[in-house]
């Protein structure tokens, strides 16, 4: 029987992502039970000593140039050539624009059943079981890890990243290269997201708006409250998708992580991929027509209303006392 | 000419209430209704702005769900040249990995440049369908797309990381992207155009077979999140509640 538990260290330009750091929490866990040991995958070049702040037992190498850059099928060559060293019992993935590439994929490649926005591992015994939570933040499913060996995707919010940390040197083992010719993909530039615009990691207020706002024109209700209180707006994914606002204004995964003293939630269901951005905020306020919106599960205050008739009343309010 | 194909799929709409059936670990369908993936109304957009931009054929297939037909009939009405209906047993659910082998059957007759899915569906358990379907077909696979522009042989897309970092990719043809946005908001279609597409387009349908073998994790038990503290819900009509919610803000030091 397989022990092991893997995990894929996904790093971009010389920094690991925050989500390693939260596979390798769940790995430990995984491998309490299974009695094994956890062990990182680290694809790339010249960087042997990029897991070090892991909490691992050891670390397997690839190195080579066509690694140095993230694409989804020189990982897959790399994978096939741990995976010739023997299976283990899980290959943990983030459930991220890295992990998500990798995790199918390996799964047609080598046979292997996928298991995907795995929030908790569950162990009984040696026994593995995993809770993903679904349908934006509104259903959680439980199985079994399937045996022998299966792939998981891991969203943000099961593990703290904390507890995957552990500053000591595990040991590092090179593992041959595959031949990496010939790929079909190539990194061309990087693009950092436009400088300029507001940094909504810095403000201490920050009005979120969601699927809720109908109407791109509404937005300027929402920037008159934003400036009567001193903040800032920000936005889950499909505001940003319609085009509404800029990608810096996003809050949450492939956008940013923000920690304000007030996060006021508007029309925004709370998916997890949003939550996971905001949810170190201080107090939380949410506004929503859906009384069963998963964001009231965050939130601290709730409103159970239509986003644009509370922000007009807000905006009624303080006009009301800046005339007093 | 660029020949596109865009496998999509319908999700249950999270904007009703979702309730476990009587197993215990699937959805109750009964008051579901079912509605295009938003991410594969990208993909769709995305296939659309191509073809307007280069040329193309673009062909869009869906398993034969309930409202398979509507989701068809808007691709039209937007400029979708092929409608296609994934003809097959539907009714108890399928996982992904079965999906993808499903239209991976219609891919493999279809010769296409490049395919467009969804990058993921809020209800995936076993995988994406994108990368899924690249692994069987053996076509490289980039996800998270949010652009695209078509070279010579090749695409070149923009993939987004955490942070709103972009990596311009190149990849060559024939290949799977998995589109988290496209380059334009989805387009909004009228209903007239939607009811001529309705009569002067055809919907044509391809028969597969679910594989025998279909390796998604066994699900034992569904269940609302366990809710820990909620949230405290405020009262009264609108202008108490704003004014609860400015003395909380001034509770918070917001400069009320």
């Amino acid at each position: 029987m397989e022990t092991d538990i893997y995990l894929l260290v996904e790093h971009l330009r010389g920094e690991v992502a925050e989500i390693s750091y939260v596979l390798a929490a769940a790995a430990r866990e995984m491998a309490g039970a299974t009695e094994g040991r956890t062990v990182a995958l680290l694809f790339g070049h010249d960087i042997p000593r990029l897991a070090n702040g892991l909490d691992i037992d050891q670390v397997l190498y690839v190195e080579h140039p066509a690694l140095a850059e993230f694409t989804s099928e020189a990982y897959l060559r790399a994978l096939e050539g741990i995976l010739d060293l023997g299976a283990p019992r899980a290959i943990l993935f983030g459930h991220t624009s890295i992990g998500m590439d990798v995790a199918s994929g390996a799964a047609i490649r080598f046979n292997y059943p996928v298991v995907s926005q795995v929030k908790q591992l569950v162990t009984d015994g040696d026994q593995l079981g995993f809770v993903s939570q679904i349908c934006g933040g509104k259903m959680m499913v439980e199985g079994a890890v399937p045996e022998p060996t299966a792939l998981m995707t891991l969203i943000a919010g099961g593990y703290h990243p904390e507890a995957g940390r552990n500053e000591h040197t595990p040991e590092v083992r090179r593992v041959e290269p595959p031949a990496l010719e010939d790929l079909a993909i190539e990194l061309v530039a990087y693009h950092e997201p436009e400088a300029g615009d507001v940094d909504i990691t810095k403000a201490p207020l920050l009005i979120a708006v969601g699927r809720g706002l109908q109407n791109e024109g509404d937005l300027e209700l929402v920037e008159d409250l934003a400036s009567a209180l001193g903040g800032a707006v920000c936005a889950s994914r499909p505001i940003i998708d319609l085009g509404w606002l800029p990608i810096t204004r996003l809050v949450g995964k492939s956008g940013k992580n923000v920690k304000p003293e007030i996060y006021l939630a508007l029309g925004i269901s709370g998916a997890p991929e949003h939550v996971e951005g905001m949810t170190d905020s201080g107090v939380i306020i949410a506004v929503n027509t859906d009384p069963d919106a998963p964001i009231f599960d965050v939130a601290q205050y709730g409103i159970d209303t239509d986003m644009l008739d509370l922000v007009e009343a807000l905006n009624a309010q303080l006009q009301l006392a800046k005339a007093v | 000419m660029m020949n596109i194909v865009i496998p999509a799929n319908l999700v249950p709409d999270l904007v009703e209430e979702l309730t476990v059936d009587e197993t215990g670990a699937a959805l109750d369908m009964t008051w579901v209704s079912l509605i295009l993936n938003e991410f594969d109304d990208h993909a769709i957009e995305q296939g659309i702005l191509l073809k307007e931009r280069v040329g193309g054929h673009v062909t869009v297939i869906v398993p034969d769900v309930e409202g398979a037909d509507d989701v068809l009939h808007a691709a039209a009405a937007k400029g979708a040249d092929r409608l296609v209906k994934l003809t097959g047993d539907f009714e108890a659910g399928i996982n992904n990995h079965a999906l993808a082998r499903m239209f991976g059957s219609f891919l493999e007759e279809s010769d296409p440049d490049l395919i467009l899915t969804g990058v993921q569906a809020h209800d995936d358990l076993d995988g994406q369908v994108g990368p899924l379907l690249a692994g069987s077909l053996g076509f490289p696979y980039v996800g998270y797309v949010a652009g695209v522009v078509p070279e010579n042989g090749s695409v070149t897309v923009r993939k987004e990381y955490p942070g709103g970092l972009i990596a311009e990719m190149n990849v060559q043809t024939p290949a799977v992207l998995g589109v988290q946005a496209a380059d334009e908001p989805p387009r909004y279609v009228a209903i007239s155009k939607i009811r001529q597409a309705m009569k002067t387009t055809t919907i044509e349908e391809h028969a597969a077979e679910p594989p025998e073998e279909s390796r998604g994790p066994a699900v034992h038990r569904m269940f609302p999140p366990d809710v820990g503290e909620r949230a405290t819900m405020l009262e009264g009509d609108l202008d108490e509640v704003a004014r609860q919610v400015l003395r909380i803000l001034d509770d918070a030091g917001a400069s009320v």
